[in-house]
């Protein structure tokens, strides 16, 4: 029974991972996408565009980082593991 | 895949407290910046040295960056924001040290860190706007928003401490696993994009605690109206 609880834990961790990370992928795309548009139309405003992408990606990120956290939460702190 | 990274290891205890590493480094790391902020503001003088040169540049960017994200005067808020960056970056780059795993790559620091950013959002909104300006914000746009807007508070707190945490510890294991798997050089281009990671993760947190505390200290809506840009 514990095994198969196991087995479940390490399969769902990563599923978890596999499909949490599609989201934010296809988001920092667009992200970066439409920064390097805005700076191909302004290169002057090149500096702000980019401070603001690092942090607009970072927060994206956040996304795939949360089904980290979980997954890390599945294998190690699984509450049905004994 | 040695140890789990939601478990700290236990150095010694004093008394019943158990002293866990991340505390040690955490206590190295404010013993060294107090020791070099109190050697370097010494001798202050109105022609400034070479050290005071770079050090007014590193604050003069610094009340930059308040002035741009919380649109007030940098001078309440410097040595919070301040601290809470240098802190951090320091704390995410002390694994370049060989054997120091950064203290923000366990929850409990990180955790932390954001409880003081969540007391001090709630410090400086009733400072500013007073006990019963500070609550009403909480009923703005209607009363019906109280509910919400008091979950955002614990919920924008919690996702402060799971952002720092898993970017932080995300490098540090995945810093293990590649040395477990490749020899001696593989991890060092992981380890260059874990300090680019740990600097915008330090900056992310400094500017996400700007931009609480300055929606709780930003002029209502009857003094924004009447400045020429306000709508």
């Amino acid at each position: 029974m514990d095994h198969m609880i196991q087995l479940i834990s390490i399969f769902s961790a990563a599923m978890a991972v596999s499909f949490g990370a599609i989201g934010p992928a296809l988001g920092e795309g667009r992200a970066v996408a439409a920064a390097m548009d805005a700076i191909a139309r302004q290169p002057e405003s090149a500096g702000t565009v980019s401070r603001t992408l690092f942090v607009g990606l970072a927060m994206i990120e956040t996304m795939a980082i949360y089904a980290l956290v979980v997954a890390l939460l599945v294998l190690f702190a699984n509450p049905f593991v004994k | 895949m040695n140890h789990s990274p939601l478990e700290t290891k236990v150095l010694y205890h004093i008394g019943s407290i158990a002293i866990t590493e991340p505390v040690i480094i955490t206590w190295a790391i404010i013993a060294l910046l107090v020791t070099f902020a109190m050697l370097v503001t010494r001798r202050l003088s109105t022609i400034p040295s070479k050290t005071q040169t770079v050090l007014e540049l590193f604050v003069g960017a610094i009340d930059g960056q308040i002035r741009g994200t919380m649109q007030v005067e940098p001078g309440p808020y410097r040595a919070l924001i301040g601290t809470i960056f240098i802190f951090i970056l320091l704390a995410n780059w002390s694994s370049l040290i060989p054997g120091i795993e950064p203290p923000t790559a366990h929850l409990e620091t990180d955790a932390a860190l954001a409880a003081i950013v969540f007391c001090a959002t709630i410090f400086y909104g009733i400072r500013t706007r007073g006990l019963g300006g500070y609550l009403k914000t909480f009923a703005e746009p209607t009363w019906i928003m109280i509910p919400l807007n008091i979950i955002e508070q614990i919920t924008r707190t919690f996702s402060l401490i799971v952002r720092l945490f898993g970017n932080i510890m995300s490098g540090v294991f995945i810093g293990a696993i590649v040395l477990s798997l490749a020899g001696l050089f593989v991890p060092i281009p992981f380890m260059a994009l874990d300090l680019l990671t740990g600097a915008i993760q330090a900056y992310i947190f400094t500017v996400l605690a700007m931009v609480f505390i300055g929606a709780a200290v930003a002029d209502g809506p009857q003094e924004s109206a009447a400045t020429p840009n306000g709508k």
